[in-house]
């Protein structure tokens, strides 16, 4: 991947962010950066702000406080480019999002057709690239519908590259599914680490996340309680971690 | 006074039941185009245009569409505007449907679900694009059965435009009945055949929802 050769800076930054909905205080302070390349997995409770943390990169959520930078963009400025923020910025949801009416095709050449303005063959040899990334190359001409819950989050994955993000987001990209099908999943992440994608991820996933993060953060009510690299989910230091640790292994 | 039903009535009747059909048209393409313009006001992200279009939805549904009409007929004849019964008719019906089809549109719009808004946004589509390529085509689906629903009350309600004049169905059996004074059997037979007209769209709305409720479990994951 060709990137500007500037290894200090990082891909992503949060500075001393804020954010309330209305009287409830969901971040509250919260500092990270992603480097290059990094993985970083964002872990804590239902209602730590891990998501909204990770909604806030893409500015799905507004801050009220603080500095967020992502590849260059101000994104906690209100005058952002929205669009070429989140050309820089891929992101896959819990429940796959992939638009019921299209194919998966038409799903993936969609983005890059109508923002890039690339020629729609080109389009298409693309999807094909991107599926066979994520496996599932028969699936071209199929609809959502007809997809498992695990291939239709394969195919929301790969409709994400097809746009060649700097940054991918994951947000509990495996909640909705069962664990053969969370496998596949994870197997197709792994790969994308493999080949030197940066990534954010909120996961419920501890032992994926042991495996694949090069840092844990692990948020306890807004704040960044814990950070640190993968082994301090074996070795925890603070109460609050050892007990979420030791939750999230009966939870899998 | 007196006489009997014969061909030349019914020809009348058939004449005044394809201007029924005719006038239908006419409120639902302009209706159509007014009402999707409202409905896109109805979401604009500008406020006043949201505000404006509400007032207008709000307007229209809280008057009487025979006020509506006598308006477009008697009202633009006061200030010297004479306009035919048909175009007063049409023009009317048109204000009247849009602001009905038009909240209709905004809910189907609305109800497309949000994520799916999201996903759009998260690849960069702007929101013309959002709305073209990926709202409006899954819209347009929900839409279809209360859209053909709809027609019935919009062909029921033609009926009025007969008090400006204009000679549709309602009209022209009045028109017969004040030869042959027969009311009830001529309003019988007028009733037979605005049923006729509006049975098969109900059964085909129905159909249509009935259809869409097996497609919708399909469609949404988990």
């Amino acid at each position: 991947m060709q990137q500007n050769p500037s290894p200090s800076e990082p891909i992503v930054s949060l500075r001393d962010v804020q954010k309330s909905f209305g009287p409830l205080r969901v971040l509250d302070g919260v500092s990270f950066a992603v480097e290059r390349g990094e993985v970083l997995a964002l872990i804590g409770r239902s209602g730590s702000g891990k998501s909204t943390a990770l909604r806030c990169i893409d500015r799905f959520e507004k801050v009220d406080g603080g500095e967020i930078v992502v590849c260059g963009h101000r994104v906690d400025r209100p005058d952002v480019d929205l669009r070429a923020l989140r050309q820089d910025v891929g992101i896959v949801f819990q429940s796959y999002n992939l638009f019921p009416h299209l194919t998966i095709e038409q799903n993936i050449t969609l983005a890059p057709c109508a923002v890039k303005g690339m020629a729609a063959s080109q389009a298409r040899d693309l999807a094909r690239k991107v599926l066979a990334q994520v496996g599932l190359e028969e699936k071209l001409h199929a609809y959502p519908e007809q997809l498992s819950g695990g291939q239709q989050q394969r195919a929301a994955i790969a409709r994400s590259l097809a746009m060649q993000p700097k940054v991918m987001l994951f947000d509990e990209v495996t909640s909705a599914l069962d664990p053969e099908l969370t496998a596949e999943v994870l197997k197709v992440i792994e790969q994308l680490a493999a080949d030197g994608m940066t990534m954010v991820m909120v996961t419920h996933e501890m032992g994926f996340a042991k495996g694949i993060a090069d840092r844990i953060v692990f948020m306890h009510r807004g704040k960044v309680h814990e950070t640190g690299p993968a082994s301090i989910l074996t070795s925890p230091t603070t109460p609050e971690l050892m007990q979420f640790v030791g939750t999230g292994n009966l939870k899998s | 006074m007196g006489g009997h039903l014969n061909t030349n009535h019914l020809m009348f009747l058939g004449q005044g039941a394809l201007w029924t059909i005719g006038l239908s048209m006419i409120a639902l393409i302009g209706g159509g185009i007014v009402g999707f313009v409202i409905a896109l006001a109805r979401i604009s992200p500008l406020k006043s245009v949201r505000l404006a279009s509400a007032v207008y939805v709000q307007l229209v549904q809280g008057t009487p569409l025979l006020v509506i009409l006598f308006l477009g007929y008697f009202g633009l004849a006061a200030i010297g505007l004479q306009v035919s019964p048909l175009a007063a008719a049409g023009a009317s019906l048109t204000l009247y449907v849009a602001a009905y089809l038009g909240e209709i549109w905004r809910g189907c719009i609305e109800s497309v679900p949000k994520p799916q808004w999201e996903a759009a946004e998260g690849l960069a589509l702007s929101r013309t694009q959002r709305m073209m390529k990926v709202i409006l085509p899954q819209a347009i689906r929900i839409a279809t059965p209360p859209t053909v629903g709809f027609m019935v009350q919009i062909i029921k309600n033609t009926s009025l435009a007969s008090v400006v004049g204009f000679v549709e169905l309602m009209r022209s059996g009045q028109i017969v009945n004040n030869s042959l004074f027969e009311p009830f059997a001529i309003y019988a037979i007028i009733a037979v055949v605005y049923f006729a007209m509006c049975y098969p769209l109900s059964l085909f709305s129905q159909r249509l929802e009935r259809r869409m409720g097996r497609g919708r479990s399909n469609l949404a994951p988990a």
